[in-house]
């Protein structure tokens, strides 16, 4: 089934010369891993927060999962749409057990199934939760808030995930460990993940298919091999080469 | 003070003290329900103003050239329309107390860090929810500090509303000062000074208690 589809999606903001994307069009398939690669400025960001509507398209269509995005209300839709930023936003005031339930306590859960689903969070991203549940965000270092606002995203299992740039103020051990981590609870749940990042070695190794994009258009929507054996044009080619992936092996690079 | 005999601070309080107390209360009185009113009133006002940095500019602008007149001349020409008594004295301590209340909850509710706005709309919080489950907790440290100072001002400017019948500890003052009464203008200050200073304790309580131990 198709998860995620944009035709001919189109938005202009009045501060930047080109468009922030320009007739974008594309169809991705449930339990898709898509890795969206560019620098600063090429659209990649406006591309996913078009999908939880933080930004409204000037013209074309969005649909998840057959339906229209224009034709449902944003908080409920967001509510199915799990979403994780690089400057984490957790909430300072709230402990991490208060932070991964904000949604369920908006919900209306009862307080045993919230519990519980806070810890199977706090398991899920490799935290112990009798040792974390009551700590406050300030308590924990970049990587361990990170985790938790993966937990906080997860929580309501939904069926579609945003993730912006989420590891880019980690250090790169970390990051490593958090990539393998985001790999097998995706592998795990075959949910349709969306994740942005301008770090190629990255988009490589999470994404099943990786979208490349320059100045608000899709270059290349494809697997990690077939853009490493056929680069769609110089810019891709020279992006490759520039990060040094241009032997063909892919397989091998991490 | 030779008039007195031999009467003294403590003295003149034990005779005069159902004064005292009466005036006391009255002067409590009057800071209670002006801060409730005008905590209302900036509350509606804060959240209706939450999406234009413009026009809370404009507003804390207006209130705060109303802060700067003086409250003699405030009072006076709210008498015509309002008449004597407690009624005009919470009116124009209402009004004061909107550019402390508003200048202090708008600058806390702005600078609460966009990325937790943005994580909160991100994930389906209501605007309603948003602004009560994160903008508000956030800016509390600034709403509170527009608190003290609005109970601080009020109890200050309460004792001139003595001069338009108002009632409380402004009045111990004025006749104090009109008969020359030392020890009617000391007490007079000194419950003033209590209520302010009980006021910026306890509010410094609930600061602690709500507790930043997050922060």
């Amino acid at each position: 089934m198709t998860a995620v589809e944009l035709s001919h999606v189109n938005k202009q903001f009045s501060n930047m010369s080109y468009k922030a994307l320009d007739d974008v069009s594309v169809q991705i398939e449930e339990g898709e891993f898509i890795t969206i690669l560019g620098s600063s400025g090429c659209g990649k960001t406006t591309l996913i927060k078009m999908l939880n509507r933080l930004y409204e398209p000037d013209g074309g269509a969005i649909r998840l999962f057959g339906k229209d995005i224009k034709e449902q209300d944003p908080v409920q839709l967001r509510r199915g749409i799990g979403y994780v930023i690089q400057q984490i936003g957790l909430f300072p005031h709230m402990t991490v057990r208060d932070n991964i339930a904000t949604i369920p306590k908006i919900l209306k859960w009862d307080k045993e199934r919230i519990d519980e689903q806070v810890d199977r969070m706090l398991s899920l991203v490799r935290l112990e939760p009798k040792e974390f549940r009551d700590r406050y965000p300030a308590q924990l270092s970049g990587g361990q808030q990170q985790r938790i606002g993966l937990a906080r995203a997860l929580i309501c299992d939904p069926p579609i995930m945003l993730l912006d740039e989420p590891f880019g103020a980690i250090d790169a051990i970390n990051r490593e460990k958090l990539q393998t981590e985001l790999k097998r609870i995706h592998e795990e749940s075959r949910k349709t993940y969306l994740f942005v990042t301008h770090d190629i070695r990255e988009a490589f190794k999470l994404g099943t298919r990786v979208i490349i994009m320059d100045k608000g258009k899709i270059l290349q929507f494809a697997k990690p091999e077939e853009i490493v054996n056929h680069p769609a044009d110089e810019f891709v080619k020279n992006l490759l080469g520039a990060s040094g992936i241009d032997n063909g092996d892919v397989s091998e690079w991490w | 003070m030779s008039q007195n005999g031999g009467e003294n601070m403590i003295t003149y309080f034990i005779k005069h003290y159902d004064l005292l107390l009466t005036a006391f209360l009255e002067h409590l009185w009057i800071v209670f329900v002006t801060l409730l009113i005008s905590l209302a009133f900036a509350a509606v006002l804060s959240y209706a103003l939450l999406g234009s940095e413009k026009l809370t500019n404009v507003f804390v602008q207006i209130f705060g050239a109303i802060y700067s007149i003086p409250s003699l001349a405030l009072f006076a020409m709210l008498i015509p329309i309002c008449g004597l008594g407690n009624d005009t004295a919470i009116i124009v301590l209402c009004v004061y107390n909107q550019y402390l209340l508003l200048r202090n909850i708008m600058t806390g509710m702005q600078n609460v860090d966009k990325s937790y706005l943005e994580a909160g709309t991100g994930m389906g919080m209501s605007h309603w929810q948003l602004v009560t489950k994160v903008q508000v907790p956030l800016a509390m440290p600034s709403i509170v500090a527009g608190i003290r100072l609005a109970i601080i001002s009020t109890t200050g400017i309460a004792t001139i509303a003595a001069t338009i019948n108002a009632g409380g500890l402004g009045t111990i003052l004025l006749s104090g000062l009109r008969t020359m009464n030392v020890y009617k203008i000391i007490w007079g200050t000194i419950l003033s000074v209590i209520i302010a200073l009980a006021a910026d304790l306890i509010l410094k309580w609930v600061e602690a208690k709500i507790g930043r131990k997050g922060m």
